[in-house]
């Protein structure tokens, strides 16, 4: 066991003793390789399920919405922004909550580590920065660091900026060249290459909704998707509703978006929902100075205006 | 039973010789992943491919179809009738399909194709269909199908086997349409068939040892439905699901669809879409009422139909497959096999 599974497990089951909590919400390790599944430990005993690694990328903050318990809750960097926006939007209280930071250094994509292996993962463990992966056929010692969901790799925020206690030292924040060379990359595209380019993307999307459904951010009652008076996109397989859904989604999580890349973890197509995410965190970025959830004191950034604001934009 | 071998020199030529005369689906990669599609005179079924994301249920019940249209201009004589979508239904072969997901096609059909009632969309579609399956020699560590009545050389809802001998195809002819299929590719070289079945029979024990994954489902049609329905697990197993749709649309068996009406301009269809009883919206009522508007009674509601409803009203064996797409792709981990054995192995608290 490593030594911040070890460090959760004892904080939760601490909080849980002294009843400072009615649940605490963290990972339990999956039924198959690199799998973890969210999970609430009500007792003592359920917290020695808890276990952390690099596949707990899914973002813990969608699971606490409108609770009216007091929640125990490990978060990592993006966790707890999101966590930081649920209050601001008063989806959760701050005294309801009892965060347990953990300091990340990266979570694991699987799809490029699988495609890695001519048959299927059977077995993945890790030591520190190593992993250690084994198919079928072969057995590999690989770094994490070059496996990262690519939104890790240009996280800024890998220690959680809200918290309570944490379960490990903080770590040294990445630095980054240039945080949104994917984002240039297709802005410098033609308007042609640019409609091909989401075309192309979301060619395969089933409309699972399990990009939106796995966000914190989506919280809505009813999704807009799901409207039938007035109905705002018909919900088939039409390329232009297909469109609709993204394009709409991503507005609605502008000045929002942590980047935490659940999304794109948790659609079956392997779609990189993100292209449309990341864009309007860069325009925050450049035109507002904005991150999102960074400080539960300040307004969402579409919610407030300033006179210094840009609007060079208003022609 | 008939077997003919298929030199793998042979096969492209016979794909060719197919495209005559039927319409091709096969699993093609796209991308980085595998999917089924219409084949284009220049593209060939992959036979290596692992699994596709989304099942080959989608050739005979797509994701979206039209099924009536209308016109609503008045000045025509029969404006605003809505009339069935005349729709190609020639020959079509479904090649490289796996055994389990042609078993799943079988499970479809005792939903749309019931003495009661006939979907003339799936039952044209159907008929139209010849499926060439390829036995599965390597099953994936997410294969359990050969505890759901099926497994990785099933010959249910085929119409051949194909068994990829390295060199060669051996192809077990299991109907008339198979045989029909066949003759059309020029596939036709006879061969010592006993000796043909056995290296076949020893093929599939060796591929079905190498499934490591099993579910128990024996006691489930003995247990009492409201037992299971009133189970204490539901809430934990539903805790992690954040009711996408992924489980139900990538499944090869699950059935559900939503009826929409689209209009542009005076042309107005009526279009069936796959739904899912993950989605508060599938049994959200006009009146506002949602029957199962809990998170946990739609997971419930899942596995009960899969795994107790349907053997129930059947007796026909689970509604799943095995197939494990469900097991892979479910962002939190919620593990059909793990639900079933608990389903299995239920025992109602006595006490109360
Ligand atoms: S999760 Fe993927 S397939 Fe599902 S709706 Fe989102 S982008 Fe489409
Ligand atoms: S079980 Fe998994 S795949 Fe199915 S709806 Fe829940 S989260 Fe989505
Ligand atoms: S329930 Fe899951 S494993 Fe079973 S047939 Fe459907 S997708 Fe496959
Ligand atoms: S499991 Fe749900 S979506 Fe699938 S067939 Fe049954 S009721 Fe329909």
């Amino acid at each position: 066991m490593n030594k911040l599974t070890q460090n959760i497990r004892e904080l939760s089951s601490n909080l849980l003793k002294n009843n400072k909590v009615d649940m605490v919400i963290g990972f339990k390790k999956g039924t198959i390789p690199m799998a973890v599944s969210p999970m609430a430990a009500h007792n003592i005993e359920q917290t020695k399920e808890f276990i952390w690694d690099s596949n707990c990328g899914i973002n813990l903050a969608n699971f606490i919405s409108d609770k009216k318990e007091k929640i125990g809750i490990i978060a990592k960097g993006c966790d707890s922004r999101n966590i930081v926006t649920h209050i601001t939007e008063n989806k959760i209280s701050r005294d309801k909550l009892h965060i347990i930071g953990v300091p990340c250094t990266g979570m694991i994509d699987k799809i490029k580590l699988q495609s890695n292996f001519n048959d299927d993962i059977t077995d993945y463990s890790e030591n520190g920065e190593d992993i250690i992966v084994k198919s079928g056929l072969i057995e590999k010692n690989l770094k994490k660091s070059d496996y990262l969901k690519s939104n890790c790799k240009t996280c800024m925020h890998r220690n959680p900026v809200i918290y309570d206690e944490l379960a490990a030292e903080l770590v040294q924040e990445q630095k980054i060249e240039d945080q949104f060379a994917d984002v240039k990359k297709i802005e410098s595209l033609s308007i042609e290459d640019k409609w091909n380019y989401f075309d192309n993307l979301l060619k395969d999307c089933i409309r699972c909704y399990a990009c939106k459904n796995a966000c914190p951010l989506c919280y809505c009652p009813s999704c807009f998707v799901n409207e039938s008076n007035p109905q705002w996109v018909g919900k088939g397989q039409d390329k232009t509703d297909i469109k609709t859904f993204h394009f709409l989604r991503a507005y609605h999580c502008a000045g929002r978006c942590t980047d935490c890349g659940a999304c794109v973890q948790a659609c079956p197509m392997n779609i990189n929902v993100r292209d449309f995410t990341r864009k309007l965190i860069k325009d925050s970025y450049e035109i507002y100075g904005w991150e999102a959830g960074l400080d539960i004191t300040k307004r969402p950034l579409l919610d407030t205006f300033s006179l210094k604001d840009d609007d060079s934009f208003i022609k | 039973m008939k077997v003919i071998k298929i030199n793998k020199k042979d096969w492209e030529n016979g794909i060719n010789q197919s495209k005559k005369e039927y319409q091709l689906f096969g699993p093609v990669k796209e991308k980085d992943n595998y999917i089924f599609k219409k084949l284009q005179l220049d593209e060939y079924p992959d036979m290596e491919h692992k699994d596709t994301l989304v099942s080959p249920k989608s050739i005979l019940f797509p994701q979206t179809e039209k099924i009536l249209q209308t016109n609503l201009d008045e000045s025509i004589d029969d404006h605003h009738i809505m009339k069935q979508v005349k729709k190609d239904y020639s020959k079509r072969a479904v090649i490289s399909i796996k055994p389990y997901d042609a078993k799943a096609i079988q499970i479809l059909n005792l939903n749309f194709d019931t003495d009661e009632y006939k979907d003339p969309y799936w039952c044209e579609a159907y008929k139209a269909t010849t499926f060439i399956g390829l036995a599965v020699n390597n099953p994936s560590v997410f294969d359990f199908s050969s505890s759901t009545n099926t497994g990785p050389f099933a010959e249910q809802g085929l119409d051949v086997l194909l068994i990829d001998c390295s060199k060669e195809y051996l192809a077990k002819v299991l109907t008339d349409k198979g045989q029909a299929f066949l003759d059309v590719a020029g596939f036709n070289q006879e061969t010592d068939n006993k000796k043909a079945i056995e290296i076949i029979n020893n093929m599939k024990k060796k591929a079905e040892n190498a499934i490591s994954s099993q579910i128990s489902t024996q006691n489930l049609k003995d247990k009492n439905t409201l037992d299971l329905y009133e189970a204490p697990f539901w809430d934990d197993i539903a805790f992690s699901c954040i009711n996408c749709g992924t489980c139900s649309f990538v499944c090869p068996t699950c059935w559900c669809f939503d009826i929409q009406d689209e209009t542009k301009g005076n042309l107005s269809y009526r279009i069936r879409n796959w739904d899912t009883c993950m989605s508060p919206l599938f049994t959200l009522h006009a009146s506002g009422h949602n029957p199962r508007g809990e998170k946990t009674m739609r997971v419930r509601q899942r596995f009960m139909h899969k795994l107790k409803y349907f053997l129930d009203k059947y007796d026909n064996g689970i509604m799943c497959v095995g197939c494990g797409r469900c097991v892979k792709l479910c962002p939190v981990n919620i593990d059909i096999r793990k639900v079933c054995n608990l389903m299995n192995s239920h025992e109602p608290d006595t006490d109360n």
